[in-house]
């Protein structure tokens, strides 16, 4: 009789339960489709970019940093003979250098705004995104602030940047 | 429990009135230049404020706005019992640290950008209740400690998106009094709503108001159905933060919840306290946005008499750059309090 009753108790039980569960399913559909619809309604809303300015402007930016970084390279490689290799050594080194001082006028978030991918693809944006933290952290102090923060953004790069160089060289090395 | 004070589901009623006796407003050069410059009552000279760090600068700037409120009522800060503050800075440093300051008795709030009317619901209560009868409601942000908080290093050369939202730098502080310390008031709290965390599946942390703009109707039309209200019997209905995109949304889907909407009532501080020129894509945003413009415009306007009766709501995102990194989408909460003209 008792355990009639369990099982009576129980099976009462299950079918809450499953009405609990379609009951959940039927909240679970109404809030996706909630949020379907709102993404929608977003994304009319929603101001867009200026795809055509922004290329524009990326390309004219990042080609005036290539076109300096080329003048950079004739000085050194045919104005002091230094070869290729040295020249373009030498030019990263100024463009690095040019970058970082820029940052720290204050002057290169500016470029960045107007250039977007124009200023953050060369080599001065990976110098910009070292110097930035630097400074931002330095009030964190030396060791935890600019020496821990100042990889933040330029860390991944560096991380799989080595990291997919090192898989090259291995290809290169057993089947180049 | 005296049930006579809760009106339908998420509604407060104040029936004693607590008074609004004085508010104080603090804002950086960039609100200075603003539409509503000339109306802050002290403006910093500049991101730093003579401190040695942002954010030294923005409790400095929650501490002036604290204690000038008490000044225009002619209180000494000993005299208040209760400072309920809160911020957007990670463990709410700022407000803590102000407090250690300050000396007041301290409640720490976390409502992200909502905490104006978050604290002001609460210290509504709190007078209401006969708990305190002079307390301080304030909160503060500062662009350059929300940015390093929450997005990139400041000298970072990268663009932000159309819907990025500029971080307010500046503070309100508001003397929230009941009983016979009240005696003078010309702005009272009468309602408040305490907001649900809503939640429409934003993901991108760069667009706030649309993060914020479900939380925003829902507190809306709950308040207007708890109190059997419309548009009509508001004179303004303000937001904090929402933004020009946050805004529109926030009509969109009050037309869909079928409540009749007066745009023109509309008022939302994010898209108010800059201007177009001052490039700040969506608008304004952070603690600071509603409650210095609260400060600094809606209050001076209720207690003037120019605005009978407002709804004033803050809007919070409650999101963190961890739950951002783990690709969790952004909730929402807005909390309402009613602001009634009184001839004192």
């Amino acid at each position: 009789m008792r355990s009639a009753c369990a099982g009576r108790r129980m099976g009462f039980e299950f079918a809450m339960k499953g009405e609990a569960v379609m009951e959940n399913k039927n909240n679970q559909t109404g809030k996706q489709r909630a949020i379907e619809e709102y993404s929608k309604l977003v994304e009319r809303l929603a101001p867009k970019s200026d795809m055509a300015q922004g290329l524009w402007r990326a390309f004219i930016t990042g080609g005036a940093i290539c076109v300096l970084g080329q003048i950079i390279t004739d000085f050194f490689a045919y104005g002091l003979k230094w070869g290729m290799q040295s020249a373009a050594t030498a030019t990263s080194i100024c463009l690095i250098f040019l970058s970082a001082l820029l940052t720290g006028l204050g002057v290169y978030d500016r470029i960045g705004k107007y250039a977007g991918a124009g200023s953050i693809v060369p080599i001065t944006g990976f110098a910009n995104s070292v110097v930035a933290p630097a400074m931002e952290f330095r009030r964190e102090g030396l060791v935890m602030g600019v020496g821990a923060k100042m990889f933040t953004l330029a860390g991944p790069v560096l991380v799989y940047g080595i990291g997919s160089s090192i898989l090259v060289g291995l290809i290169c090395f057993f089947w180049g | 429990m005296d049930v006579s004070k809760r009106i339908g589901r998420q509604t407060v009623a104040l029936p004693s009135k607590p008074g609004i006796l004085s508010w104080a407003s603090v804002a950086g050069q960039k609100e200075k230049e603003g539409p509503y410059g000339s109306k802050f009552d002290i403006i910093i000279p500049d991101e730093l404020n003579g401190e040695q760090s942002f954010e030294a600068a923005e409790r400095a700037m929650l501490e002036q706005a604290v204690k000038l409120s008490a000044q225009k009522a002619g209180r000494s800060t000993q005299e208040l019992q209760m400072l309920l503050s809160g911020d957007l800075l990670n463990q709410i440093i700022s407000a803590g640290f102000a407090a250690r300051n300050l000396g007041i008795p301290f409640y720490g709030l976390y409502g992200a950008c909502s905490t104006m009317s978050e604290s002001l619901s609460l210290g509504g209560m709190l007078a209401d209740g006969g708990f305190a009868d002079t307390l301080a409601c304030a909160t503060c942000s500062h662009f350059c400690t929300a940015e390093r908080q929450y997005r990139a290093p400041l000298e970072l050369g990268n663009q932000r998106t159309p819907t990025a939202q500029w971080t307010v730098t500046g503070a309100g502080a508001v003397l929230v009094c009941g009983g016979p310390a009240a005696k003078g008031a010309q702005a009272v709290l009468t309602h408040t709503t305490c907001g649900r965390v809503i939640d429409l599946g934003i993901t991108d942390q760069n667009n706030m108001g649309a993060a914020m703009a479900p939380a925003a109707a829902d507190t809306i039309a709950v308040h207007l159905r708890d109190m059997g209200r419309s548009f009509d019997d508001y004179d303004l209905v303000a937001t904090g933060d929402l933004g020009h995109l946050g805004k529109d949304l926030l009509i969109e889907l009050l037309k869909k919840k079928g409540i009749s909407v007066q745009e023109k009532k509309l008022f939302d501080c994010g898209c108010e306290i800059f201007d177009a020129r001052q490039d700040t894509h969506a608008g304004g945003s952070g603690c600071g946005c509603a409650a210095s413009m609260l400060c600094a415009h809606l209050l001076p306007e209720v207690s003037s008499g120019r605005l009978k009766r407002i709804l004033f709501m803050a809007t919070g995102a409650l999101l963190s750059p961890t739950t951002t990194m783990q690709g969790e989408s952004v909730p929402g909460v807005a909390h309402a309090v009613v602001i009634e003209h009184v001839e004192g």
